[in-house]
This record gives structure tokens, C-alpha cells and sequence, in this order.
């Protein structure tokens, strides 16, 4: 048995330690059986965190791999640190979502602020550089005492570190939802503008090329992230987990940016990884797994930010603003005088060897050598047992006789408008900045953000969604609706849907109604991709996201990214104009199920989500999409949550356009709250000058499509008739104060 | 007009500054280095630009008054070169006591990023020389601490000698608590020095001077400038 001299007298490896680190009986054996002797101890760490369900996906890897990942655009699938794909002009767009939950329930500020740090180390590590941010958030219920705190510091995290760096958070979505009291989600994403021919990835290739250290110097921060705080649930000792959470730094990380760009334009850069979750050890094995080869490091070269750090400290912290090179011999000066003009600690730390082991000196020592394919690949796949929940027999039948109708919508209106879920997200937004590098065409508040690309004729539009009260009801055609929704959201400002890049949140897959979830959800996201011929080309998966035995709704959250081929045809979501014509592409039904409405009015999560119609769907996104490109509308506006009727209050209010009112005259046989508030799909609210009726009733019958003359823009107030009957009317400015201030409101209410 | 744009570590508007002066004005523009001092004699304009030099750590601006290039910046504008400080430009030139006054954290103890409107001061300086009497400006900011503060008699000799430049106000150009996002004292949004040729503001010009974006207010203090070089 090859046991390392004298490693630091590390205590012998009992089953009790085994457990701490996270690992089961059968997956120490297993290591046993790879090795073939003991793991010591760093090599135990190293191990923990590798197998861990954060860095192997264990549970959830058989089923990410029935996403599509194909379409002649991909230039980088799921797999490297970001997709890429590839718009044109010589250019590619690298993009990825990911979650940072765990650490941001815990310490919301740092938790947020480090997962908009690692996410951008992810996009700029392809050679990118970052030009978008968005966000996923999700927080308890607004009684929930922690809510407020919590809203406040991963707003603020995300505020102070992306506004440093100078990349603009230019939208996102939030949810508030009991189901999260014990579980908030932050989950971030980046886009980056790469040349389609020097985009990096992270494999440490070619024997001989040294490993170069760049970034913040090493401290204990963060150790065992990955796998204690971000692969088990939550109980009454959550709180001791705080030093698991990492500290960011975005001053480092800007000038990390500009030093990586800086170095990316110099041929001899081989191949770049951030040392994000496990930091130095997942990085340095990734790298060599990736590439078919070995490395060799010297732990004593590491900078470090503390004395008397041990090997399994250096290797397991997750110390933030940290890359790992790889460069061909002989241009380590030229490296360091970049990284010193910038600032930067940097150190050659090892090379790469042809043997596949990673081995690891430290103090002229040999503190680590092990196999590079088992700590990467050889945590089993694990099946583990779905079972369809009880739940769904008792929330998903319901019957509209429970709710009685109303002749009035004026309460209803007034209270979905105020609802968090629904009211404008300015109080969020204006903490952002949301303009820097002079991009965003769109400002946040419309359907997607869109943002120019600078000496092309082109924008990208991007959308974040997930319902997740309609996956929690379905998780089959909730994911499938999330896919389908963000489409619709990029399709409103005039881009066709190009990518998508996902964050699947859920609780304990160790629990057999859970993997059903999570399984069911995975395959809705993957039929609707495929239906929609759109590629996952990125992701991310959070588990455990569980406190006390309760987790919270499937939440399989999507970024979508589209294509705008002529910038000046961007559309946005408000009413631009008095007099003109309003419609609505698609049909209403007579359906309920998972409604804001029966949440905010009756308190109820249930029934069955509304009903996805891909064909139907895929119809009306491009009908939106021709009118728009044929320059003849002038908004458009997705009809989701709040349903019609909130829809049109958002088109007559709409940031960056004048607020103006409107007058919808509805036909109808169907109850009037499923009219105004249902949820029904593949819906647009538009306008456009009276002058074009014919052309565009034209245009729908011939493509075909539901379409239908409902209302006037214009006037001082938002009138609903229907049958002739008038049923809400309420003035603009009103409804506008409710929408505009609820959330501001509530997040500034001091306790 | 011959432009410098001042990078220290930590700018992020330098790249849109320099956009606007170089492909949007047709300005002939060049980078500044922070760790380099540089003589800036033939230049017409030096700007430093926002972001957070130095991560904004101590206080903003506070380390970037301390750089090399900042002693070429100091002689220049002692000379009469015309400097302007946009957002953290204006907090170094505060840092570096080429004009009155300083910054503290926003009234809303937030991050603050909207287009607000300002009301022009004074039109008869080389920043604003294009606007006439009583123009507004509608123009974004983005910052946590852009509340202007000096003390009250300070503050009466800035305004007897035309040293404010801008105030936040409403669209109608009437100014009051409402229109001031900060808090600034007197509802100051921009300054210059006594001899009206360093300026500093907290709005962004530069964010509303492409045709392509929103709003091309800000163009019309860069071509102030233009005329007055």
C-alpha cells in the first residue's frame, strides 16, 4: 500500500469520519475498491466533495442526459463551464444559470453576491465577455418573518457585487411562496459575447504545460460548500453551516475579467477552468479528466491568504475570484506581467503530467495521489426510486363551483396587481445597474431583456421562467410551460428562441415522491425543447432543498436566449399610443387550475395547471414574431400570470412608456373570473394603428390563428365591458400606484 | 477634440465613455493608464469615468486620488485643462479636492439606477455652453453614494458664483424633495470648481448620448465641449 509518508498526523479514517464527509458505507467501499487501499485524509476530502450530489450529479445524471443538446447553432453543449452558441457575424453568445440557494439562505448577502461571482467566472472562462445578468429569486411569504431580511440582503448582494464588476443585471423574475419559508432560491445567470473561433475550454492538455494559479489568494472560506451545505437539507443546526458560505470580492473579480480577456488573446493559453465549487481540487481533476491527462501541483506555491493552511484546507476551500491556467512552457513571464498589471496574485503551482493521476506535493511532500477517471467518474449513477406523490390526488381536483363567480373584477384586479408576485419588481430592479456598457435596449419591467450586440445589426433577448405552483401541480407540463413561456417572452420583443440553459430545483431525491419530480419535470422540459427545436446547452441542478422534512415546489427554472437579426425591430410590452387597436393571439378557456387568482383571492394552490397546446403554441409565437418583423404592431405583451386582465394593466403602465388606459370589450360565455384572471396559454396581448386591422386579420387567417379585436387603447382609465356590461372600471393612475409601489412597500417596512 | 479617458482598476463606464467620444462624437480619445503619469498638455479633455476604482474600498475615490495619473489630472487642471468626473470620476475629483464638497450614501441607504431629470444651473460654462437658459436634461444615474453634501455657506458661494451645474428636478423642471433620488443637498447633481473647468455630476451623460439607445440628452454636454475646444 502506497501511503504517503507524513502527511500532517491527520486522524485515522473511521466510519464516523466517513460520515461527516457526506460519503455512505457502499460509496466508501467503493472508493476502497477504485484505490485499492485508504484514502487519507485529503484525499477523503477530496473525494466528499467530488462525490457529492453538487459536483457529480449523481441523482440527477441519467435523466439530463435525455435533454436535447443539438441544433447547428451549438458550438458548446452541456459539459464545459458554459454553453455556447453561435449568432452570426463571427460571433457566439456563452450563457449558463446556476444556483446559489443554500449559502444565500444561510448569509443572503455573500450568498447571493458569490453566486453572481461564479457564474460569471463561468462565462468568461469560455473566452467571453460577460455582457448580461439575470436572475431566478424565490422567497418565503411575505408573514414569513425571515422573508423581508431575506429579500433585502440577496438584493443587495447581487446589487453590490454585479454593479462592481460593470456588467448589468438587466431582468429576472421573483416569486414569493410559503413553499420556500425554509428554502429561498438565487439562481444566477450570465451571458457572454465570444468570438466564435477563440472560445476556450477547460482541459489541461499537452504534458509539460504548467498550471497557473490566478485570483484572490487561498483562505479557509467556504470549505466543504459543495458538499456539506450544498448536497444535504436544512434542520436546527442550518446555522453552524455559516462558515461553509464563501466571501466575494467583486473588485477581484472585474479585474479578473479584464486579465483573463486580456490573457485569452495570447496563443499560448491552453485551457482555463474556475475554481468555483471544490474549488482547487475539482478544478485541477476536471481539467485533467477533460484532457485525458495528469497534473502534477506543489500545494507550498498556492498563494494563501492565512498561515499554517493544511492540504486539505487548500485543496476543499472555496475562496472566491480564483482561475487555474494552463499554458504552454516558456511564456510564464508573459502571464505574470499581464496578471501584475492588473494586480493579480498569480503562481505557476504544477504542470501537467502524462500518467492520469493527480498528484500533490506540499512541503516537499506527497500529500495526494490519486486516479484522475474515479474521483470524476466514479460516483455511481444513482437510480434511485420515484414514486408519483400522494398530494396530487387531493390538490389537483377541483371543481369552479367552490369559487363563486363575481359581476365586479375591480377587488380582484386591485389585489392581484399588489400582489408580489405580479406588482412591478422597480423596488428590485432600480438597485441594479441595469445600463452600464450601453447595451440594454429594452430596460427591465418588459416581457425579456434585450440587449444590442455593438457593430452588428443584431440584440439577443432573454427571458428567465418558472411557474412553479403549475409544477408543483404537473411538473410534466409545468416544465414544459416554463420552456414554453420563456419563448413566448423573447418571441414579444422579436427574437426567435436559439437556447436554453436551465436551473432544476428541488428537495431531497433521496425521497422517492421527489425523483418523481424531478423526473417528470426533466422530461416535460426535454419534449417541449425538442417540440420547440431549442438546445440545452447549459445547467445546473440543486437538490436538498428541504428544511425540516418540507421542500419546496419542483422549480425546474429555464433562461432562454433568442435571436434579433435587425435591432431597430425590437418590440416592448406597453401600449405606445391613444386610439390604438388592442388584441389578443390565442383563446381563453374556461380554466383555473394553479392561478394567481386562486392563490391570492381563495388561498388555494390547486387544480391542474392550464393546459399546454405545443402546436397550438409554437403557432402563435410565430404569427407575434411575423407581425412584429413585418414592423405592423406596436406592443406585445405575454398573457401569464394574472391572465388577461393584468396582462392589459401592464401593457397601459409599462415602464419607459407613457401610462395610458384602456377599454377591452369582451364577448364571452365564459365566467368572468376565468376571463379576466384565468391562466390559459399561448396568449398575447398586442397593438397597433386601426389603419392595419385588415392586414393583420389577414395575415392571422392565413397563418392560422386565433385571433380577436378586444379593446382601444386610450383614456384616463382601465374599463372592462363584458356582453356589454361593464364589469371593471378603475382609474389608470390608480391601478398604476398599486402596481408600482407594493413590493417597495413591503420591502421597506422595518420590523 | 483630443480625449483622454482615465482607467484605474475598478472603471466600468470608461469603455462607454469612450464609445460615445470616439465612435458616436468622432472624437479623437485615448486611454489613460492609473499607474502612469502623463502628460496631458496636448489634450482638450480628460475624463474619468464611473465605476468603482479600487472596489470603492476606504472610501469611493478615495485610493484612485492617490494614483500616479492622477498628479498629471491635478497639473492639468490647474493649468485650465478641462476635466470632467462622471459618477465616481466626480468622487475622485472630490477625493482630490479639485472641486467642493463630497458624497456620502444615498438617502434610500440603496443602490439608485433610473433615469431622473435635471434642470441645467448654469448654461454659460464650457459643460454646458450648448443648453440655454433653464434646459432639462432627462439622464440616468447609477450609484450608493451620489448625495452631494457640503455645508450651508459653502453651499451659498457655489451657487453666487455659478458653480452648480445641474439640480435633480421633475419634468417640469420644478425642483423639490420628490425630484431628488438622493438626497443631495439643494438638490446638486453636478459641480465645477471656480474657474469652470473641472467638472464633476453624478447622472451619466454618456448613458443617453447613442441614437441607438433611448435619449440622447447627454450628448449635449460632450458637444459643449466640442464647441468650447
Amino acid at each position: 500500500m502506497d501511503k504517503p509518508k507524513k502527511n500532517r498526523p491527520g486522524p485515522e479514517i473511521t466510519p464516523e469520519i466517513v460520515r461527516e464527509h457526506g460519503l455512505t458505507v457502499e460509496e466508501f467501499r467503493r472508493i476502497l475498491d477504485l484505490i485499492g487501499r485508504t484514502p487519507n485524509m485529503t484525499e477523503l476530502g477530496i473525494f466528499s466533495v467530488m462525490w457529492s450530489e453538487h459536483c457529480s450529479y449523481k441523482s440527477s445524471r441519467p435523466y439530463l442526459r435525455k435533454l436535447p443538446v443539438e441544433s447547428p447553432r451549438v458550438l458548446q453543449g452541456p459539459g464545459e463551464n458554459a454553453g455556447v452558441i453561435d449568432i452570426g457575424d463571427g460571433l457566439a453568445v456563452a450563457f449558463k444559470i446556476e444556483s446559489h440557494n443554500h449559502p444565500s439562505f444561510i448569509e443572503p448577502h455573500q450568498g447571493a453576491a458569490t453566486g453572481v461571482g461564479g457564474i460569471m467566472r463561468d462565462v468568461f472562462t469560455m473566452g467571453a465577455r460577460p455582457i448580461a445578468l439575470m436572475n431566478s429569486l424565490r422567497f418565503g411569504e411575505l408573514e414569513e418573518p425571515r422573508t423581508r431580511f431575506l429579500l433585502n440582503g440577496v438584493v443587495d448582494g447581487i446589487s453590490s457585487y454585479g454593479n462592481c464588476t460593470g456588467v448589468p443585471t438587466v431582468g429576472g423574475e421573483i416569486y414569493f411562496d410559503a413553499c420556500y419559508n425554509g428554502n429561498n432560491l438565487v439562481n444566477a445567470f450570465c451571458l457572454g459575447l465570444v468570438k466564435s473561433d477563440r472560445i476556450f475550454l477547460a482541459g489541461a492538455g499537452g504534458v509539460g504545460n504548467q498550471i497557473l494559479y490566478v485570483g484572490s489568494k487561498t483562505g479557509r472560506d467556504g470549505i466543504h460548500g459543495a458538499s456539506l451545505l450544498a448536497s444535504s437539507v436544512f434542520d436546527e443546526n442550518t446555522e453552524d453551516k455559516r462558515p461553509t458560505v464563501q466571501v466575494g470580492d467583486p473588485f477581484t473579480e472585474k479585474l479578473l475579467i479584464e486579465a483573463c480577456l486580456e490573457l485569452f488573446e495570447c496563443d499560448w493559453v491552453v485551457g482555463v477552468q474556475d475554481m468555483g465549487a471544490a474549488g482547487l481540487t475539482s478544478s485541477s481533476f476536471e481539467m485533467a479528466h477533460r484532457a485525458e491527462t495528469g497534473v502534477f501541483m506543489d500545494l507550498s506555491k498556492v498563494p494563501l491568504r492565512e498561515e499554517g493552511m493544511i492540504p486539505y484546507e487548500i485543496l476543499l476551500s472555496e475562496s472566491q475570484e480564483r482561475m487555474l491556467f494552463v499554458i504552454k512552457p516558456g511564456h510564464e513571464k508573459e502571464a505574470l506581467v499581464i496578471l501584475d498589471k492588473w494586480g493579480l496574485d498569480a503562481a505557476i503551482i504544477g504542470e501537467v503530467v502524462e500518467e492520469p493521476n493527480d498528484r500533490i506535493q506540499f512541503l516537499g511532500q506527497e500529500v495526494v495521489n490519486l486516479p484522475i477517471i474515479p474521483v470524476v467518474d466514479g460516483a455511481l449513477d444513482l437510480k434511485r426510486p420515484t414514486k408519483r406523490p400522494e398530494y396530487l390526488d387531493e390538490v389537483v381536483h377541483i371543481s369552479l363551483t367552490e369559487f363563486p363567480d363575481f359581476s365586479r373584477g375591480d377587488a380582484a384586479l386591485k389585489k392581484l396587481l399588489a400582489c408580489p408576485n405580479i406588482a412591478s419588481k422597480e423596488w428590485v430592479y432600480e438597485q441594479y445597474d441595469h445600463m452600464v456598457r450601453l447595451n440594454t435596449l429594452v430596460l427591465p419591467g418588459s416581457d425579456a431583456a434585450v440587449l444590442r450586440i455593438k457593430d452588428t445589426d443584431k440584440a439577443i433577448a432573454i427571458s428567465v421562467d418558472c411557474n412553479s405552483r403549475y409544477c408543483y401541480l404537473d411538473p410534466y407540463e409545468g416544465a414544459a410551460i416554463a420552456v414554453a413561456e420563456a419563448c413566448r417572452n423573447v418571441v414579444c420583443s422579436g427574437a426567435e428562441p436559439i437556447g436554453l440553459t436551465n436551473c432544476l430545483n428541488f428537495g431531497n431525491p433521496e425521497k422517492p415522491e421527489i425523483m418523481w419530480q424531478f423526473q417528470q419535470a426533466v422530461e416535460g422540459m426535454g419534449d417541449a425543447c425538442r417540440f420547440f427545436d431549442i438546445p440545452v446547452v447549459s445547467g445546473n441542478v440543486s437538490l436538498y432543498n428541504e428544511t425540516k422534512g418540507e421542500a419546496i415546489y419542483p422549480t425546474p427554472t429555464v433562461a432562454v436566449v433568442g435571436l434579433i437579426e435587425d435591432q431597430t425591430k425590437v418590440m416592448t410590452q406597453g401600449f405606445k399610443k391613444s386610439g390604438d387597436q388592442i388584441a389578443l393571439i390565442g383563446f381563453t378557456m374556461e380554466e383555473l387550475g394553479g392561478t394567481e387568482y386562486l392563490k391570492t383571492m381563495f388561498d388555494r394552490s390547486a387544480g391542474k395547471p392550464p393546459v399546454l397546446d405545443r402546436k397550438h403554441e409554437k403557432q402563435v409565437q410565430d404569427f407575434c414574431r411575423e407581425l412584429i418583423q413585418r414592423g405592423l404592431i406596436s406592443s406585445a405583451h405575454d398573457c401569464s400570470e394574472g391572465g388577461l386582465a393584468v396582462a392589459v394593466a401592464e401593457s397601459c403602465f409599462s415602464p419607459g412608456c407613457q401610462t395610458l388606459g384602456a377599454t377591452l370589450t369582451l364577448e364571452s360565455t365564459l365566467r368572468n373570473d376565468t376571463l379576466l384572471f384565468g391562466e390559459t396559454q399561448s396568449r398575447f396581448v398586442i397593438s397597433f394603428p386601426e389603419e392595419r386591422i385588415n392586414e393583420i386579420e389577414d395575415l392571422a387567417m392565413a397563418f392560422p390563428v386565433d385571433f380577436s379585436l378586444i379593446g382601444k387603447v386610450g383614456g384616463s382609465h382601465f374599463t372592462i365591458m363584458v356582453n356589454g356590461k361593464e364589469i371593471v372600471k378603475q382609474e389608470i393612475d390608480v391601478l398604476k400606484q398599486i402596481w408600482k409601489t407594493s413590493l417597495g412597500n413591503y420591502a421597506g417596512q422595518t420590523t | 477634440m483630443k480625449c483622454g479617458i482615465v482607467v484605474f482598476p475598478g472603471s466600468n463606464c470608461d469603455h462607454d465613455c469612450y464609445h460615445i467620444l470616439k465612435h458616436i462624437l468622432n472624437q479623437e480619445t485615448h486611454w489613460l493608464w492609473h499607474k502612469e503619469e502623463a502628460n496631458l498638455e496636448s489634450f482638450d479633455l480628460v475624463v474619468l469615468p464611473g465605476g468603482f476604482s479600487y472596489g470603492d474600498y476606504l472610501r469611493p475615490g478615495a485610493i484612485a486620488s492617490f494614483s500616479p495619473i492622477m498628479n498629471s489630472v491635478i497639473t492639468f487642471a490647474k493649468a485650465g485643462g478641462k476635466v470632467l468626473g462622471i459618477c465616481n470620476g466626480f468622487q475622485v475629483l472630490l477625493e482630490s479636492e479639485l472641486l467642493p464638497g463630497t458624497l456620502i450614501q444615498n438617502q434610500s441607504r440603496k443602490f439608485i439606477c433610473k433615469n431622473v431629470t435635471v434642470r441645467i444651473e448654469n448654461p454659460d460654462t464650457p459643460f454646458t455652453q450648448n443648453c440655454g437658459e433653464n434646459r432639462i436634461l432627462e439622464i440616468p444615474v447609477a450609484h450608493h453614494q451620489g448625495s452631494y453634501y457640503i455645508d450651508p455657506f459653502s453651499l451659498n458661494q457655489l451657487e453666487e458664483n455659478g458653480q452648480i451645474l445641474f439640480r435633480y428636478c421633475d419634468t417640469k423642471g420644478k425642483v423639490s424633495a420628490e425630484s431628488n433620488p438622493n438626497g443631495s443637498v439643494g438638490s446638486v447633481a453636478g459641480v465645477t470648481n471656480e474657474q469652470k473647468n473641472v467638472m464633476g455630476m453624478m447622472p451619466h451623460p454618456e448613458r443617453c448620448a447613442d441614437p441607438q439607445l433611448t435619449g440622447i440628452d447627454g450628448q449635449i454636454i460632450f458637444q459643449s465641449l466640442i464647441s468650447n475646444s
